[in-house]
């Protein structure tokens, strides 16, 4: 087990420079720079003098590259360097960020599995009645209707029916909870709503699939019940592909709430990332880019380990 | 200076709808004003920045030598001078400082500040950028008799000089400070404004806390502010409306004002004035076919913006058909005169004959072109809508190329687009500064459609020295019809400013550019 | 991601029925959606015929008019009529859906099959690749590409949107039709094939490529409406479609909500569009993966 980890651990490493090199070279071939919008989004008139010596001051007058290598050691370093945008280090720029989007994210989760778990178990028990079909049409939709779309859907309703709006600034959880889950539970909610989509879906079938097996057919006959308790031991085969849904949708939404935090105007890592391709930031974008795949292998790995854990059929070679 | 007064003549003409500002009452102290900004500025240095975040975060932290008295707008009054005196040739100006003002770390405030930040103005360190180091490259020395007094001897008079120290973006800065780190106000606030300087969350918003020390007795009526970065409209104005901001401060579109006043009644209160803002259509003369001043006279003819203004003004912050200065103050072009101008008058269906028959005899009657334009909602797209929709109604096929700021900009400085919507952003009125943009491409980096036109130039140096009135209307209007006839650049049409704030918000000053009048000492709460 | 390794070929031979008739039969779930897309297909396709209006045409004359019999979905701020640009969007939405997934899923299972056949080093420089590039959410990498690449219509529709849609799409194709691939090339024929002599390009083309027809079909479909959920985004973010192109989620976008109470059909009909569209999508790729390959998960 621990040959395994150390193992995948090391293999994270080629992946995550695949991704340096990648994102690197792809925001290399954006047209434009950010001294231009810096100095004449607004429609100032500056020398052209001006823009240069800004650009040096940046280093993006240097050959690709140097400014290459510089990413690299920054990286090896941990040292992100500063957001070309405001000059101050991008650590600072994400961490609050992070905040706030990982907990949309977290509480999307848990939405999402208070939701799928007993719509998805309901939807295979009562495989083929009415329960199943509805159930099936209403976790289709969720993964149809776009989540910006139930956002404001969500805000208009809110407006419209109480004449009252979450809280827009975002307070931490540990200064006001209250403050703080009335702002983002909405939010979560939109997402949530695909989120348990995808993860009901999955429960349905990886519970049908485990009905067909022989100790469950036997208790066929025995009536819901009994198919529930019967069920009930084999629940835990039947999550291990729920797990992996559940963790690849939260890695996801990690870098995927760019849309929701525009509609709800939330401070997050989606909006910043979108801020900053819109203002050619590379050392910000290359660093949230980054931070994203991080989080997503790091999961990936987390959720390989779980299933290891929570299924003693399946065992690691060290090699 | 008399052209000032009819400035404020023709400001008060234009008049401010629906509501005046605010009534006559005794100010109460206390309370926290919560406003909504737009955008976030990227750093704190005025003296580096072009946008209104800058000011809408900056200005209540900060006291500048002048400022423009929004009461008699385009008038100056006195900020940090309190008496001043201008000699007869323009060739030096004297400012009497007021005594009692200190920076917000207790340090005194003297001539020497002042002088410190307009040297890095006029000619910043390395390192240091100032978008107005060409504004004030008339200015030859500055001298410091005393504490309080402070001379500015010129190179060469400037007719638009006041204005310009009357900038609101020439926050003065402490002369320590700079001393010892030049590019200290970028990431630093310390001022002398009627707020100090509480927090600011990235992403998020701005605080700032009554400065008990700050030299109007009395002043600022607030406790606090705090300012709320919101770049979705659609977020902004629900917070608006839901009662979390109370103003936002840059202008807001027409739908949107109908939308709040709908939604809140008489809790809000709506001010409007014309905008010191205008929106082009910029042709690259150094692209066929738009080097034949035929295809651009039709392609300009073909636009109806009367009818467009219109349409426009209910959802855009579009509204005023205008030329090249802005309507409603005194050196615009009259109504009547403007409607001679094909495009700009009302027969749009002889207009758009003459541009068919243009084109024709261009030999491009099947013209197909891209319009390049910001990827800014307002008023960017309802504006390049409406010319994709005008232009086809004359047979032309635009494609609507829309790029997020970076890549438009830099298509903007190298050339590389053939019709681009293009915008000027002002503080005031002032046509040398309006009309800069229209001369040869060879000294204005800023004319994007790369013409050369040295009868464009004289007129231009001819009116930027000439201080009799009526005389330097004529010469404008002779740079205007000769802008009109060549159209390398087009005014589409002028901004509109509309301003909510809830009916609690006393002592806010409307007038026409939203960089103006943003330090709060004079905002109170009726609570 | 367990994939299949029975070949779906011999379904053919033992059906009686046209296969057309046989899924209708067994999934009628399958056949409602399979109409309702070939209704919006028609619409998206006829639109000229089909709306009753220009979508480009302003008429501020017209602004903001609620439903009616003239204008079914009512009008927009410029006075365009919605009805006819929900369906000229259906075309904007199934050209970007189809040609992004098409696209996207051809170039994904080339790469898997090819993966597969040659194995070795190549196999594993190309999952390496393809980890790299799983690595990035959907949306993050469409972003990145959009901004790099500009915008470069062809015929109206812009290219450069297509590939920025089908680019996060080619790993999870990859990926997936590789291991499809793996259990085939352990098939005899394809021993013989090579024992025969042919060409790669022959082996790969004629006799591996059949065989994962069947993932292939289903994830063609699914990523129809993914591709089209994601253009809706971009669009609405304003880094997809740009205006006037008539398009869903652009439709969403700029002004549409603050029109929510004068004007509340604004954002209705096109976000109403969007999920259709998406559901029959996924709900066909649904009834088929049951009917094809009930064992295959996308």
């Amino acid at each position: 087990m621990l040959g395994y980890l150390a193992n995948r651990t090391l293999l994270m490493i080629p992946t995550l420079v695949g991704v340096a090199i990648l994102i690197f070279f792809m925001l290399r071939v954006v047209p434009g720079d950010i001294v231009e919008v810096k100095l004449r989004g607004d429609g100032g008139s500056v020398t052209q003098e001006t823009i240069e010596k800004e650009r040096a001051r940046l280093g993006l007058d240097q050959p690709m590259i140097v400014q290459f290598g510089q990413w690299m050691t920054g990286l090896a370093t941990l040292n992100l360097g500063n957001s070309m945008w405001t000059d101050r280090p991008v650590v600072e720029e994400i961490s609050l960020r992070l905040e706030l989007t990982l907990q949309v994210a977290l509480m999307a989760t848990v939405i999402a599995i208070l939701i799928a778990i007993p719509l998805g178990t309901l939807s295979a028990l009562f495989k083929d009645t009415w329960i199943d079909y509805t159930i099936r049409i209403v976790t289709i939709a969720g993964l149809a209707v776009p989540s910006f779309w139930l956002g404001m859907i969500i805000i208009l309703g809110l407006l419209y029916l109480f004449n009252w709006l979450p809280p827009i600034t975002y307070t931490p959880f540990y200064v006001d909870p209250v403050a703080n889950i009335s702002q983002l539970i909405w939010p979560a909610l939109a997402v949530g709503y695909r989120y348990s989509a995808v993860v009901a879906r999955m429960v349905r079938s990886s519970i049908v699939e485990v009905m067909k097996e022989d100790y469950i057919r036997t208790a066929r006959a025995k009536g819901v019940f009994e198919k529930l308790v019967v069920s009930r031991h084999a629940m835990r085969n039947a999550m291990l592909p729920a797990i992996t849904v559940i963790g690849l949708e939260f890695a996801f939404l990690i870098g995927g709430l760019v849309v929701t935090e525009q509609v709800f105007n939330l401070n997050g890592l989606g909006r910043l990332f979108v801020q900053a391709i819109s203002r050619n930031d590379f050392t910000l974008i290359q660093s949230i880019v980054m931070l994203i795949a991080v989080v997503f292998i790091v999961t990936n790995l987390v959720v390989d380990l779980l299933y290891a854990w929570l299924d003693p059929r399946i065992r690691y070679g060290s090699k | 200076m008399s052209y000032l007064r009819m400035l404020a003549a023709g400001f008060a003409a234009a008049g401010l709808a629906l509501a005046g500002p605010a009534d006559a009452q005794t100010p109460k102290r206390g309370g926290t004003l919560t406003y909504a900004i737009s955008a976030e500025t990227p750093h704190y240095d005025c003296h580096a920045s072009d946008t209104f975040a800058t000011l809408h975060f900056a200005s209540p932290f900060y006291s500048t030598l002048m400022q423009f008295d929004l009461a008699k707008y385009p008038g100056v009054k006195g900020d940090l001078a309190e008496s001043w005196t201008v000699a007869p040739d323009l060739m030096s100006y004297t400012f009497k400082l007021r005594s009692n003002v200190s920076f917000h770390d207790g340090t005194p405030l003297t001539s020497a500040d002042v002088k410190a930040t307009y040297d890095r103005l006029r000619s910043p360190p390395t390192g240091i950028v100032s978008t107005r180091q060409a504004t004030f490259g008339d200015i030859d020395t500055i001298e410091t008799p005393d504490a309080t007094t402070i001379t500015f001897k010129m190179k060469a008079p400037n007719p638009a000089m006041m204005e310009h120290f009357a900038s609101p973006w020439n926050c003065v800065y402490s002369a320590a400070r700079l001393a010892s780190d030049p590019n200290f106000p970028r990431n630093n606030i310390m001022g002398s404004g009627p707020f100090r300087f509480g927090e600011h969350v990235k992403g998020s918003h701005v605080t700032g806390l009554r400065n008990e020390r700050y030299f109007e007795p009395g002043k600022p009526y607030l406790d606090g502010f705090r300012g709320v970065f919101m770049s979705q409209p659609a977020a902004m104005l629900n917070a608006l409306q839901g009662g979390q901001v109370m103003a936002e401060f840059r202008g807001i579109s027409p739908a949107e004002r109908d939308r709040l006043v709908q939604g809140m009644g008489d809790r809000v209160r709506i001010e409007e004035s014309g905008w010191t803002l205008n929106l082009l259509v910029v042709f690259n003369v150094e692209k066929k076919p738009f080097d034949d001043v035929r295809v651009r006279q039709a392609l300009n003819m073909a636009i109806d913006r009367r009818a467009g203004a219109q349409g426009l003004a209910r959802q855009a912050t579009l509204r005023d058909v205008g030329g090249l200065v802005r309507p409603g103050s005194p050196f615009a072009i009259k109504d009547a005169d403007l409607a001679k101008v094909p495009g700009y008058g009302t027969n749009i269906a002889a207009a758009r004959a003459e541009a068919r028959r243009l084109l024709q005899q261009a030999g491009v009657p099947n013209l197909k072109f891209v319009l390049h334009n910001r990827a800014t909602p307002q008023p960017y797209t309802p504006a390049g809508i409406y010319l994709v929709d005008q232009w086809r109604q004359i047979g032309v096929e635009v494609e609507h190329r829309q790029s997020e700021t970076s890549p438009y900009l830099a298509a903007m400085s190298s050339g590389n687009f053939d019709v681009a919507v293009d915008f000027s952003n002002l503080f005031m009125d002032e046509p040398s500064l309006g009309l800069a943009k229209y001369v040869s491409f060879d000294r204005a980096p800023e004319n994007r459609s790369r013409s050369i036109d040295r009868e464009l130039d004289r007129l231009y140096d001819l009116q930027s020295r000439e201080r009799d009135t009526a005389k330097r209307y004529d010469i404008i209007r002779q740079f205007e019809a000769r802008m009109f006839e060549q159209v390398y650049q087009a005014p589409l049409l002028w901004w509109h400013r509309i301003i909510p704030t809830h009916k609690t918000v006393m002592g806010w000053e409307m007038s026409p550019s939203h960089n103006l009048g943003q330090n709060l000492a004079g905002v109170w709460l009726n609570q | 991601m367990a994939a299949v390794s029975q070949p779906t070929v011999t379904y053919n031979i033992r059906k009686r029925r046209p296969a057309l008739v046989e899924f209708c039969i067994a999934q009628p779930l399958g056949a409602i959606s399979g109409v309702a897309i070939l209704v919006m297909l028609f619409a998206g396709m006829f639109a000229e015929l089909v709306a009753p209006y220009d979508p480009l045409t302003i008429n501020f004359g017209a602004m903001l008019a609620a439903p009616s019999a003239e204008h079914p979905m009512g009008t927009d701020a410029f006075g365009r009529d919605i009805f006819s640009r929900v369906i000229y969007g259906a075309r904007t939405a199934l050209t970007i859906g189809f040609f992004s997934s098409l696209f996207g899923c051809t170039l994904g299972a080339v790469i898997g099959v090819s993966s597969a056949y040659f194995g070795g080093r190549i196999d594993m420089a190309v999952q390496r690749f393809i980890d790299v590039m799983l690595a990035f959410p959907i949306i993050v990498l469409a972003l990145v590409v959009v901004a790099m690449l500009g915008r470069n219509l062809v015929g109206g529709v812009d290219v450069n949107l297509i590939v920025a849609i089908a680019i996060p799409i080619v790993p999870k194709v990859a990926r997936v039709v590789r291991s499809a691939a793996l259990s085939i090339r352990e098939m005899p024929y394809i021993d013989a094939a090579r024992a025969a002599g042919f060409s790669h390009t022959r082996i790969i083309f004629r006799h591996m490529v059949p065989n994962v027809s069947a993932p292939f079909l289903i994830m063609f479909t699914a990523f129809i409406a993914q591709a089209i959920l994601l253009e809706a985004s971009l669009s609405f973010l304003g880094l997809g479609v740009t205006e006037p192109t008539p398009a869903w989620g652009l439709m969403l976008s700029g002004n549409a909500s603050d029109f929510y109470r004068e004007a509340p059909w604004m954002i209705l009909f096109p976000g109403l569009a969007i999920s259709v569209a998406v559901f029959a999508f996924n709900l066909f790729g649904d009834s088929l993966r049951d009917w094809l390959d009930p064992k295959f998960k996308v």
